[in-house]
């Protein structure tokens, strides 16, 4: 039988390490993982299993993998599709998954260093990443990234359901759309299939959370801000744009502004327009 | 050699990275713009030094910035290409296997012609030759659509040619696959599609219709560089970079 060397109460919900579950070590007979853990007595299993699992590989094959983790990030990112770590093992790692947390350290570095980019963990209990923007956002780009048409659409909806305290009845979201010449039953000009767009595309990107009520009859839903929105949408910026359309200070929204202000509120390092 | 990278490389990569390909002006503005943001000197005639400390740090991933010209214009470009793949797989994230199909037989016929176009008429009826899931006529014209929106084919009137990205991209697989038929310019070496051809049987160099411009600008009387024959083609006009030239 087999020594697993992850003890469950070790399996913490920290992001970024090793939780294999089935840590079937086929390279590694009993005999050695029992020397290796007298040898190292002060290494942790998991840290154990990375420092062996990386002397299996040459530093070139390590670097390569790294590389592919980074262009696999890079283009799920590019369509706003978060990145499941399951994914990453099963279709990138493989055979280097003991050495996760390392490899991933590595990317997180590229990131940083080369493309001012940070892997942020939006879901620790699935293991979903998002890359968010380190650098500030500038004033008057020479070239401005082509923008997503939907991306007004985007804003008012989030707007509308930071002002509302943070959950609106999808009812609501038609009818206000609907009050600004926005019908969502009908195909949109810039917009396209406007209720696709909203309960379906940024849902999927996380920008949007489409939740059941519970005990309703019939079923109702209610739309909140999904994970990708608390780090990449800048709630400062949302009542900024407020006061500028009612004529008012933000700060006579003393709750959302309190909100807005608060740890939780500034979230996001940079209000990314990426 | 290659400097530390610093937050002016990385916000001239991320934007990059969401255009995927800027003429040499707005690139040049973009560099400075950079630099003055981050508070970073700004050498102005420095850009390729600049943008060689990005693909240094680039490399591993194989990606690059790199430059080539427009065979409408004549003007310089930067793009950001993936060199890891060889094959037109580099696109399978975003086309199915029979939409890459259709794309690979648009290039057959573009790198075959002499004028470096393909019909829409000859693309619609490659569409029906695919080994791989037949594509409809609706289909192959959505898909066309999407190439162009893309950046890997420019549309006009009815004609499509490989878009500059495409070329400055796909050339190593463009060179390796068609090796006996594409076409070189004879002034910049670089792969030709659109060119002018010397008329002469034992000759027959190629040369870009802009590098054609630039060659024989001001001369009575072309010759072709190669056999000084007469060059009898028209003579297009040097196209002057504009700022902030679109593509």
């Amino acid at each position: 039988m087999l020594r697993h060397h992850q003890a469950p109460e070790q399996r913490s919900s920290s992001g970024g390490r090793v939780t294999v579950s089935k840590s079937r070590r086929i390279h590694q007979s009993r005999n050695d993982s029992e020397k290796e853990a007298v040898q190292h007595p002060e290494l942790l299993p998991e840290q154990e299993t990375v420092q062996r699992g990386l002397e299996r590989f040459t530093p070139a094959q390590v670097d390569q993998k790294t590389a592919e983790v980074v262009q696999f990030f890079l283009v799920r990112d590019q369509k706003k599709i978060p990145v499941r770590r399951a994914d990453l093992v099963k279709h990138v790692l493989k055979d280097y998954r003991n050495i996760y947390p390392e490899i991933m350290k590595r990317a997180a570095r590229t990131f940083d260093q080369v493309f001012g980019l940070k892997i942020v963990e939006i879901d620790s209990k699935n293991h979903m990443y998002i890359l968010v923007n380190k650098l500030e956002t500038a004033e008057a780009p020479p070239i401005t990234n082509p923008t997503n048409p939907k991306t007004g659409l985007l804003f008012v909806v989030l707007s509308l359901i930071f002002m509302k305290g943070g959950a609106v009845r999808e009812n609501l979201i038609w009818n206000t759309l609907k009050k600004l010449r926005v019908d969502a039953g009908e195909k949109h000009e810039e917009f396209g299939d406007v209720k696709k767009a909203i309960t379906d595309e940024f849902v999927r990107q996380r920008y949007l959370e489409y939740v059941r009520i519970p005990h309703t009859e019939p079923v109702e839903f209610e739309f909140r801000w999904g994970q990708r929105a608390e780090v990449e949408v800048s709630k400062v910026k949302i009542l900024e744009f407020m006061g500028e359309l009612h004529d008012q200070d933000p700060q006579s929204w003393t709750q959302q502004f309190r909100e807005a202000h608060s740890i939780s509120g500034s979230l996001q390092s940079a209000p990314s327009n990426r | 050699m290659a400097r530390p990278m610093e937050d002016s490389h990385r916000r001239f990569l991320q934007t990059m990275m969401a255009n995927g390909i800027v003429d040499e002006q707005s690139a040049r503005t973009l560099y400075q713009y950079c630099c003055e943001t981050h508070n970073t000197q700004h050498t102005p005639d420095k850009l390729d030094d600049f943008i060689e400390t990005i693909n240094s740090k680039l490399q591993p991933m194989f990606m690059q910035i790199r430059k080539g010209m427009s065979e409408d214009n004549g003007h310089q470009f930067y793009a950001l290409v993936n060199m890891a793949e060889t094959d037109v797989t580099r696109m399978s994230s975003d086309y199915a296997d029979n939409e890459l199909e259709l794309f690979r037989k648009t290039m057959d016929l573009i790198v075959c012609s002499e004028n470096g176009k393909a019909s829409s008429t000859d693309i619609l009826n490659s569409a029906d030759t695919l080994t791989t899931k037949k594509l409809k006529k609706s289909e192959t014209e959505h898909l066309l659509n999407r190439l162009v929106h893309d950046k890997w084919l420019n549309e006009k009137r009815g004609e499509y040619t490989l878009s500059t990205r495409c070329i400055i991209e796909m050339e190593p697989y463009i060179r390796s696959m068609y090796q006996d038929q594409v076409k070189v310019c004879h002034i910049c070496r670089n792969i030709a599609f659109q060119c002018q051809i010397c008329e002469k049987p034992t000759c027959g160099i190629k040369i870009h219709n802009p590098c054609v411009a630039r060659y024989f600008k001001g001369r009575a009387e072309p010759r072709c560089p190669a056999c000084d024959d007469f060059w009898p083609h028209e003579i297009p006009e040097v196209r002057r970079s504009r700022s902030q030239s679109k593509q």
